[in-house]
Parts: C-alpha cells; structure tokens; sequence
C-alpha cells in the first residue's frame, strides 16, 4: 500500500520553538494607529520552517501561524488600548493562498494532523477574543483568498472582500486536492455564516471560488467593496467596530517577556511548570506548582507583576509545554498530570481574577487560562490526573484533573497528610472546555441536581471518600494498592492502539453537546485525518502529492 | 486480628505483607463462612486423617495427622524462586521473568487467574453430598483431602489476585465465594463445574479426566512469564497428583471389583452383572464417555485468537514448554486440527499459534489414553472379554469445530435423529445413574471394610494399614 509514502519518519529535526516575537517575525508585521491593529501578512517565500518548500503567494506553514498566534497575544496583552484589528496583506491582488501544498505533501500524517489543531486554536482564539476580550477582528481581503486563506477570514468577525472583478474567496481543497477545507472552513461556512447547503456544496466543489456581488449574496462575505475605496471602507469598519469594545482607553499594556525554560533530556522545566518525559514508558510527567502565598490582592499589584502574575505566568508556561509536547514528543502517548502548592492562595487567585472582570488586564488573563486548558481537551494523548498527598488540584489548578481522562487520588492512611481537592467558583463556568461547558458541568451531563451540590462544596477540601463520592475521582487507591494500581493503569495505558486511543478520548471528552469548536474537532478533523491516510489523497497518484507536478490524479472510484 | 504465620503457613512473608494481610482480613472469615455453607456435608465436626502442606521443602509439604477440616491450616506455597528465570516463550522471550504484573497484561492475566481459580471451589460444591453415600472410611477420607486440597488451591489464586491485582483483585476474590456450582443465577464459570457428581463413581471419574485438565492447565501456566503464577501452579502440580490417583485408582479398583464378580460368579450380561451388586462394565464405559468428552470441552475452541495472544504476550505456555525442541515463538509453525466438512471428519493446518488450545487437548488425550489403558490391563488380567475405549475426539462436543455435529464414539458423522436414538447406548441414561446410585444408598465406615461395589486399596494412605481409623466421627 503505497500510503506508507507519507508515513516514512522523518529525520529527527530540531524541535519546534512556539515562542517568538515581532522583532523577530518573519511573515507578519504589525502596526498601531488608535484602537486598530493592522497585521499584515507578507510572507517570506523561503522562511518556511522546514526545508523543502517556499511559500509562494501568502501560503503559510506552521511558523507563519506561531507568529500569528504570538500577534495576537501581543495585541491582547501588550496593546489593551486596541479595540479592532484589520488582517490583512502586503502582497499584491493576494490575501492569503491558504497552507502550503507543497509542505502538506511532504509532510508526515502527525505533523498534517499537529499542523491543523494548531492553526484551528489559533483561529478559535480569534473568536474567543471576540466574545469575551472587546477585541474584533476584520478580514481585508485584497484579492485571492483561497483555502486556508480563507478560513482565516472567516475567524474574524467581518469580512471584506475587495470587488475587483477577479478577485475571490475560495476553498478548492477539495477540486484541487482531494481533501477537506479542514481548519474550520467548512464548519463556519455553514454554523457561523449560514450559507445555505446547496451554495455550500456548490463552492467546496469549484476552484475559483465566488467572487463580487454573489460572494456577498450567498453570505461568503459581508461587504464587497471596489478597489478605489477599499482601504477606507476597511479602516471605516475598523473604527465603527472599535466603538463597541470596552476595552480601555488609556492603560498600558503588560509586556509579555520571554519564559524562563531549560530543555534537558529529562524534559522541560519552567518555574512553575515542570516536564519529566519518561521515553522507556512513553510517559510524560507535567507538574504544575502553585505559588505558597498570595501577593497581588489587588488590581496594580497583579499589574505591576505583569507577566510574572502567577496565573499568566503559569497559562503560558503551560501553554508552552502542551504545544511543545504535542509537536516533539509524539511516541509521549500518556501525560500523567500533577500539582504542588498552596491551595488556599489558589482559591485566593480564583476569587480575585473572577472579582475583577472589569479589569481588562484579569479579563485577558482568565481568557489566557480559558484557552491554554481548551488545548488540553484536544490534545491527543491520554491524560491521567494524580492526585497526591501535597497536591494542589484547587480551583483553577483542579481544572486540570477535569480535562484528565481518568483521575486517581491517594487514600492515604489517617494519621498521615491527607490528599485533597477543592472546587472553586472557576470550576463553574468561567473556564469552558471545548463545547462551551464547565469541565464539571459536561462531566455530569449538566445535571443541576448534582451541580447544585457540588456548588455547596465550593472551598471545602474534599478528601478521598468525599471525592469519591462527589464523582470527582475515578478511584482512590489506598497505601497498601497505591502504587501498584498506578503503575498498572499506566502501563496498561501505554500499551493500547494509540490511534483507537484517540478516537476514544476525543469521543469522551467532547460529550453530547456540539459547538462550532467540536464540530471541527471532532467531525471535521475525524474527516479529514481519514482523507489524509486514503490512497486518494496521498497515495502515489493521489491528489494531494501530484499537486504541481503535472501528472494526473488517478482515484480508486469506489465511495466508502 | 489474626495470628497469620500461626494460622496460615505460607512462605510469602505473610507476617510483613500488609498488602495480604488487609486483604485477608476480609476474605478469610468469607471463606470459613463458605466452606460451612458449601464445604463437605455434615462434616464440619469430623476429624479427618489429612495432608497439611507446611513448606515447600521435601518433608514440608506432607505432614500427616487428624485435623477438622475447618481447623485446616490452608496454607500460601510457592515453588522457591529461581533468581535467572527468564520468560521462555512468545514475544518477551529471553526478558527476565516478571515479579509485578505487567500493566499491559493486567486484566488478561486476571481472568485466566479468576478462570482457573474459580473451578477449585466449585468441585468442592460439586462433591459436598458424597460423604453420606462413601464405600469405606480410607474413600471418605480421600475425598476429604481432595476437598481440602482444593480449597488450597482457592487460596493459591486468591493469594495472587490479592498481592497483585488490587482492588479489583479483593472483588474478584470475594466473587470466587459468591458463586456456585449448579446455580442457574449465579453459576460457575466453566460447564463442566456446573454439571452435578451424583455417584462415587462420578466423583472418581471427575477426578481422573476433569482434575486432570486442571493438572494441564496448571503445567501451562506454570510456564507463565508472570513468575508467581508459574511459582504458584508448580506447587499446585504436587497436590494434583494425588487427585487424579484418587480417580484413577478408585475407577480402577471398581473395575477390579466388576471383574472378580463376573469370574467368580462366570457372568458376562450386564443384566446379571448388575444383579450381584457390582457396576457392570457397560455403564462405566458410558460414564468415561460423558467425563471425557465434557472435560475435552474445557479446552476451549480448536482454533483461538485467546490462546494465541496468551501465548504470544508469554502468559500461558504449552505442556513442557521449556522441553519442547522449537523456536518457542510459533510465528511459522502449523497444527493440525480438525473440521467436518460435508458429513465427513477432516484434518487441516492452522498456523500452530491459534491451535494451542487443541494441542494441549491432545497433550491431554496422550495422557488420558495410558490412563485406561492401565484399567484395560485390569480387565485383560481377570480374563474378562471387554474392551474399554475412549471414544472419538469429536463425541459430545460443544465447545469447538465438533459442536454442532452428531458424531458416534467411533467417529462417524450422523443425523441429530440417528445419533440422539442411539444416545442411551453411549452416554449414562437416569436408569443407569439410578442403578449406580442404588449401590451407594449409604455410607460404608466400619474399620476396614469396603463396600461390595468397589475392591479395597492395595496399600493404605501414608503407609496406614486398611483399617486404620481414617476419620473419627465423634
């Protein structure tokens, strides 16, 4: 089967670096004027991450996307005074051409897949900040916005198409390359746009797309607008949507500084983050540490701490860590999940982030929170939480346990330090998974009953039989069988199909309840990861590898 | 709080084990509670001339003396450890043994634990009424160490689900009491464990072929990468041995009484035979028929992706596997096994991997055959015209490719009608259990006498003479 063309390993390359900034982008640059942001794509044809490839035409690789994901944490921490921002592109008669074919040729199937999560969680990000940071987004598409292109477009809140009578939006995924618009396009063409299924169908299947009026008329953009006009019109849409926000002002924004982090063969080490990859068991071991004492009780203060507040601090070193494993460490197929520190300064942070709302900088920080623990829903490994004597699973920390596939808590002998969890007003909302529930209230199928009382419990430390009882825990081993059932739920773990593994956890976690982010999680991804392992797509003759060469695709007919 | 090196002789470290010990906490009142309930009838205030295993050295594991069997001293024996045992078969091959359970394995190992361990209890249930109806003082207590015995060999498993299996373990343990042979709601979890022994000469006969597929089972798992199982049913083998001496000897020595009777009164129908008192030759045929072809069925399926992966993941290993002259992997080799196609008994090859379970049958047949074949000489010595035979390997079969097919103790494939109205030919009919029974109305326990169905013991147990008082009744 000549599928295995796409499967060979490839050679061990240097590990991918998530973290960046604009002095040092290569792709994008970013200007201020008022409350609008400007980022603008320009990408470099041979600043393509890996060899192999130049990215032609505004196509994008996976460092393109760091470093928009890095603008977009620049402008939500660093500029609180922007209200808007206008994507756009420095090259002519081109927005966007959409991720690079060339580089999705030669890619493995893990990192196809990698690639995709990544991209898809930085344009959930892009509505998540809409809804909840004041921060709106508009599309200014100069000309061709293809493909991936497009699915950027359509994360913003408006899109802008210019009318030039030959410039489009469209997803030819499918005609050119046997594949799916899979980052989310042909989920927001339909949920979030409502473009009817015929129109839907009509433009999935046609290359070139929709241009001018009719673009507008089947709800594939908001405006088109003559090129004449084009940038007022865009900087004027800025500026309306920029009087909705309530972003501040005057205030100044919170430098995001480089994180601390050793990499080791042991793992990854951050202050309050720390990775001990075990190869031999093909485990990674995460530890996330509480601080002893709560010093920032108030607004300046968490301000003045900036990105060394405990909560950032430990979002984005955790953030870190989760992309860093999933793109480097693949045969890390169990992450085994614990916490150190004070739980009582947690509950603290907990109640003073969700008292402080109104304060744009405790806003963009819960947000920060919300979106690096959402990772950890779609991430495909396993997760076990452990719950130990001198854990802290409190509040925000005992989110982390929630989005674990199982959780084992210690029962260990009275007498001796006991473990523990407490649940806190973040475990009741303010921290949505992927479906847009509390971890908590998804686990127990929105039961109000059971919610109701577990919201009684709320500061209470829970030991073992307590959160046994509370379903919070799968099981609470005691001294006597602690160690044994662990090392045996690990192993046994680490030994299962990794692929059905996969398919389960995501079947788990998701629960009943669709959103736009499941749906491309989910059905989308589940999809498109098939059509990238069909011959059809990257088999000898497939569509996807013949692409540019001149040869002709040859499909096995055969629907399945 | 129990005195556990007093209590339970063991040499597993019981007194430091706290693992064990909480575990035991529970589970030893729960299986004195079972053994009053299901242990042998009325028997609770006998005391009984018995075996005690109180270490593995050689003059440990024999200890003679009267005990009351709930007063038994149940004991935790595993073979010594040997520090450079490797796994010898499968993937793992050459990898030290293992002392923990692999994660990997965990629940596959359980089952074939709780699988074996359940059928140890359930002969107990299976044989509880047969003391009232024993032939003489030495039967009664053999029985009764059989039963002892298996109640060892519960603990044996149980000792191994508690120290290695955890919480899961404890419950399997628990449920090990829970269930009962027989018991439509609540059954143990093999047939041939469910099915009654009625007679003495059933109770014989199950211990000759069915304890004797324990033996096999137990020779496979002895092999075992996990090393305290392997550990475990290596000391189990010596017990088992006196089990199927018990069924071999006893069908024997009825065989022998048969014999002399048909001489001594020059008769031959077995009408007349069964007139005198004594079993007739016919119907022991027809119970080695039944026990035989139930007890192949406890093999499982000829061809079997579970044994396979057994195999393969080093679990389970065949009879002898470390005698065995081959790679020890099977990613090759072939088996023959057996199939009717069109009304007609075929062989063919299946990749020997998936024929485990049909080569330890076989393994098992071998043996079984030099079994009646020592009966058959006790037949040729009294001058006796019968052949005894072991009927055909797909008679009565309802596990595997023979189920499903009518076949005749000779082989031939038949009609359901043809085979089932020659049925009574073959298998006991309840008129031959109920003539079997009728011998057995009562219990024989004078010193030294033998009921007239079955010839005494050529020697006594432990060198006792035939008179001895094997069991004091008080």
């Amino acid at each position: 089967m000549d599928v295995a063309v796409t499967q060979e390993s490839q050679p061990k390359l240097e590990a991918v670096e998530f973290q960046t900034d604009p002095s040092r982008y290569k792709h994008w640059r970013l200007a201020f004027d008022g409350p609008v942001a400007t980022l603008t794509m320009d990408v470099a044809e041979d600043g393509g991450l890996r060899p192999g490839y130049k990215l032609k035409l505004n196509s994008y690789d996976l460092g393109v996307d760091i470093e928009l994901h890095d603008a977009l944490q620049r402008i939500r921490f660093e500029h609180p005074a922007i209200r808007t921002v206008v994507i756009a592109s420095a090259k002519n008669r081109i927005f966007c051409s959409g991720a690079n074919i060339y580089m999705l040729g030669l890619s493995s199937h893990a990192w196809k897949v990698n690639f995709c999560k990544f991209t898809n969680e930085t344009r959930n990000g892009i509505e998540d900040s809409s809804s909840h940071s004041g921060l709106k987004f508009i599309a200014a598409c100069n000309g061709t916005t293809a493909g991936g292109g497009y699915e950027l477009a359509l994360a913003c809140d408006e899109i802008i198409l210019i009318d030039d009578r030959s410039s489009a939006v469209s997803l030819p995924e499918l005609p050119l390359l046997g594949v799916l618009p899979g980052t989310g396009g042909l989920t927001r063409i339909t949920d979030k746009r409502k473009v009817r299924r015929d129109h839907a169908d009509m433009f999935c299947t046609n290359p070139d797309g929709v241009r001018g009026q009719r673009a507008k008329d089947w709800r594939l953009v908001d405006e088109v607008v003559k090129p004449q006009r084009f940038a007022e019109q865009v900087k004027q849409r800025a500026l309306k949507l920029a009087e909705q926000s309530d972003r501040p002002l005057n205030a100044n924004g919170v430098a995001l500084t480089p994180l601390k982090r050793i990499v080791d063969s042991a793992g990854l080490h951050y202050q309050y983050v720390d990775v001990q990859c075990n190869r031999e068991a093909r485990t990674a071991t995460l530890v996330v540490r509480a601080p002893e004492s709560l010093t920032e009780d108030t607004v300046e203060k968490a301000l003045a701490a900036g990105a060394s507040w405990w909560p950032l601090q430990m979002a984005r070193e955790l953030d870190d860590a989760i992309l860093a494993l999933r793109a480097s460490e693949l045969d890390l197929g169990l992450w085994i999940v614990k916490t150190s520190g004070n739980a009582d300064t947690v509950l603290a942070i907990d109640e003073f982030i969700l008292n402080h709302q109104d304060n744009w900088f405790v806003r963009e920080v819960l947000g920060m929170m919300r979106r690096t623990f959402a990772r950890l829903d779609v991430t495909s490994r396993s997760i076990y939480a452990i719950i130990e004597p001198g854990s802290c699973f409190a509040g925000t920390l005992l989110e982390l346990a929630l989005a674990a596939d199982r959780v084992y808590m210690h029962d260990a002998q009275e007498g001796a330090t006991t473990s523990f969890l407490a649940l806190s007003k973040m475990n009741f909302g303010p921290l949505p998974t992927v479906n847009h529930l509390a971890r908590l209230a998804a686990r127990f199928y929105q039961d109000e009953a059971q919610l109701k009382l577990l919201h009684d419990q709320i500061g209470k430390k829970l030991a073992p039989r307590e959160a046994v009882d509370a379903g919070l825990v799968t099981a609470a081993p005691d001294d006597l069988d602690w160690e044994d059932e662990i090392r045996q739920a690990i192993e046994s773990r680490a030994s299962q199909s990794p692929d059905a593994l996969t398919g389960l956890e995501a079947n788990l976690r998701f629960g009943p309840a669709e959103t736009v982010e499941t749906r491309i999680f989910g059905r989308l991804s589940a999809w498109q990861n098939w059509i990238f392992i069909r011959p059809n797509a990257v088999g000898t003759n497939g569509a996807l590898k013949v692409y540019g060469t001149g040869a002709p695709v040859k499909f096995n007919w055969e629907r399945v | 709080m129990i005195n556990y090196t007093e209590k339970i002789p063991n040499n597993v470290d019981l007194g430091r084990d706290r693992v064990l010990q909480r575990a035991l906490e529970h589970w030893q009142p729960a299986y004195m509670g079972w053994w009053y309930d299901m242990g042998p009838n009325e028997s609770h205030n006998y005391e009984v001339y018995l075996r005690t295993a109180i270490s593995v050295e050689p003059d440990g594991w024999a200890q003679f003396g009267y005990v009351k069997m709930p007063d038994y001293r149940w004991g935790i024996f595993l073979q010594p450890r040997d520090e450079k045992r490797e796994v010898n078969f499968g993937i793992h091959k050459g990898q030290p043994a293992w002392q923990e359970v692999p994660g990997e394995y965990r629940s596959t190992l359980r089952r074939v634990i709780v699988t074996q361990g359940d059928t140890e209890p359930a002969s107990v249930e299976q044989q509880r009424m047969l003391g009232s109806s024993c032939p003489s003082m030495y039967d009664l207590r053999n029985i009764f160490q059989v039963n002892v015995e298996e109640g060892r060999h519960l603990w044996a498993m149980v000792y191994l689900l508690h120290r290695y299996f955890g919480r899961d373990g404890r419950e399997e343990a628990e449920s090990l009491l829970a269930r009962r042979s027989g018991d439509a709601d609540n059954p143990r979890i093999l047939g041939a464990f469910n099915e009654a022994t009625p007679d003495w000469l059933a109770f014989y006969m199950f211990t000759f072929f069915t304890d004797r597929d324990g033996k096999f089972q137990l020779c496979a798992l002895a092999e075992s990468g996990f090393d305290p199982l392997a550990r475990t049913c290596r000391f189990m083998l010596t017990e088992e041995a006196h089990h199927m001496f018990v069924g071999e000897t006893g069908v024997g020595r009825i065989i022998q009484r048969t014999c002399e009777v048909m001489k001594e009164h020059k008769v031959e129908d077995p009408e007349d035979v069964r007139a005198l008192g004594v079993i007739d030759l016919q119907t022991i045929q027809k119970y080695l028929n039944f026990h035989y072809s139930v007890t192949l069925d406890l093999y499982g399926s000829d061809v079997s992706s579970n044994a396979a992966n057994y195999f393969t993941s080093g679990l389970k290993g065949r009879f002898r596997e470390t005698k065995l002259d081959d790679d020890h992997v099977l990613s090759e080799a072939e088996y023959p096994v057996s199939e009717v196609v069109g009304g007609k008994i075929k062989t063919k090859n299946v990749p020997a991997l998936t024929a485990l379970n049909e080569r330890l049958r076989d393994d098992y047949i071998e043996e079984i055959a030099d079994g009646v074949a020592r009966w058959q000489r006790v037949i040729d010595n009294a001058g006796v015209p019968f052949k005894l035979t072991l009927p055909h390997k797909g008679f009565h079969r309802e596990i595997g490719n023979f189920a499903g097919h009518f076949i005749t103790p000779e082989g031939e494939v038949l009609t359901e009608e043809a085979w089932k109205n020659r049925q009574s030919q073959w298998l006991p009919a309840p008129a031959d259990y109920a003539f079997v029974q009728s011998l057995m109305c009562g219990r024989v326990v004078e010193l030294g006498k033998f009921a007239n169905w079955i010839a005494p013991p050529s020697r006594g147990i432990n060198n006792q003479p035939l008179n001895f008082e094997y069991v004091r009744f008080n």
